[in-house]
């Protein structure tokens, strides 16, 4: 019974207390570059997804075997043989989706969530603990921009999922769809969880305590340094 | 396209940071400090180049083979490997240099303004100098936008006059945002 409890902890905490780019502030690029419209966020946070669970699998399967001193590597080529998947099934299934996502396809790779989550849980846990926590850090990530892209979408084109509205898409303020307004209502929704949670919602930071390759870059060493500045 | 076009494009128009989204975590990450900012600026452009020069005769061997589809797979591991080889190589030859840019090496290895510039540059079709001098300008535009970032940080960080729940990460987001607004007016330049 408790483990049951757990698994379903594990499922559900992606999702709200531990959302990745709401709650931990982590993979910023997709987040403010495919959330122009709610079906482009929606494509990202699949996409996304579908690496994430992948990958998570098949890292917590060879963990034991990958040596310590070169698994980021290894974890690296692991998630880009599964976006390189990816990209083929949207390039032949969803051509329009994958003309309109373009650079940030391939860019998967390097987002710091998948890598982040391989480090911090899929080399530590099982591998049904594993996949259950990409399917929630996905179902998480996938919300949170289609949430974001639908806003944007309303506020900036005045349509929702490519339906017009009828007095908002006559009114459109362009430049929320544009780059701009991508930081700001990026801010706002932050802004949004610091004012409904009194300031203790939000995790992350913007520095390097936040970022995924943290562990592997020295990283006391390399926070004092930057801390100071550098005086060289 | 001309190199100057090809430049002043990437600096001021479709600046990497502030109107493509791309190497975002940097950007608001290590731009506290001026110091700090300049030196990750730097360390940028010297990795787009490098990865650059590089990549771009990789992507010449991978379509001779017909494998250009492993592009995303290579080019990650190129530019990790290639990122950790220059620092033990600066450190063994250029101490000096290592010592200004070496802490920022590591943080730029999974860095999506890198491995985006590259992909770009096969995308757009340049040949081998312009691919240089587009990732030059990718660089440029980082180190613009970087600098001027911090000197807005430095005003707007740690105000009291922010209203509470945007103190922190979100002012910094909608001061980003304001700085990205200012150089949507170089739209149409080039």
């Amino acid at each position: 019974m408790e483990k049951k409890a757990s698994k379903l902890a594990i499922l559900t905490k992606g999702i709200i207390k531990e959302n990745p780019n709401l709650v931990l502030l982590l993979g910023t690029c997709p987040t403010l570059a495919t959330t122009s419209s709610a079906l482009n966020g929606a494509g990202m946070g699949v996409s996304a997804m579908a690496v994430l669970i992948c990958s998570n699998i098949v890292i917590s399967l060879l963990a034991k075997i990958i040596p310590d001193k070169v698994r980021i590597p290894c974890y690296i080529v692991v998630i880009a043989g599964f976006v390189t998947v990816v990209q083929f099934v949207l390039q032949a299934f969803v051509p329009t989706l994958y003309d309109s996502l373009g650079l940030f396809i391939p860019l998967i790779v390097v987002n710091c969530i998948i890598l982040g989550r391989a480090e911090m849980f899929a080399s530590k846990n099982g591998v049904v603990d594993s996949a259950l926590d990409g399917i929630g850090m996905g179902i998480g990530f996938t919300l949170s921009l289609t949430v974001m892209g639908a806003v944007r979408e309303l506020i900036g084109a005045g349509t929702i999922f490519g339906f017009a509205l009828p007095w908002m898409s006559e009114h459109p303020m362009m430049i929320i769809a544009l780059a701009p307004g991508g930081f700001f209502i990026y801010a706002c929704a932050i802004a949004a969880i610091n004012f409904f949670t009194k300031g203790k919602g939000v995790k992350g930071s913007f520095g390097c305590q936040g970022c995924a390759m943290a562990s592997i870059c020295q990283q006391e060493k390399c926070l004092a340094e930057l801390e100071k500045g550098v005086e060289a | 396209m001309s190199y100057f076009s090809i430049i002043l494009g990437m600096i001021l128009v479709n600046n990497y940071v502030l109107a493509q989204f791309l190497g975002i975590c940097p950007f608001l990450g290590v731009s506290k400090k001026l110091d700090s900012s300049v030196g990750m600026g730097v360390a940028v452009i010297f990795v787009m180049v490098l990865a650059t020069a590089v990549t771009w005769p990789v992507q010449l061997l991978l379509d001779s083979f017909g494998i250009g589809y492993l592009q995303t797979i290579v080019f990650i591991l190129v530019i990790a490997s290639l990122v950790q080889f220059v620092e033990m190589a600066l450190k063994k030859f250029i101490p000096s240099l290592h010592k200004a840019l070496g802490v920022f090496l590591p943080l730029i290895t999974t860095n999506c303004a890198v491995l985006g510039v590259c992909i770009t540059n096969i995308d757009e079709g340049y040949n081998y100098i312009q691919a240089l001098v587009n990732s030059f300008g990718a660089g440029v535009g980082f180190l613009l936008a970087m600098v001027i970032f911090s000197g807005m940080r430095k005003k707007i960080d740690d105000n009291p006059a922010v209203p509470k729940a945007f103190q922190g990460s979100p002012i910094v987001l909608v001061t980003a945002a304001l700085l990205s607004l200012a150089f949507m007016g170089f739209g149409g330049l080039v």
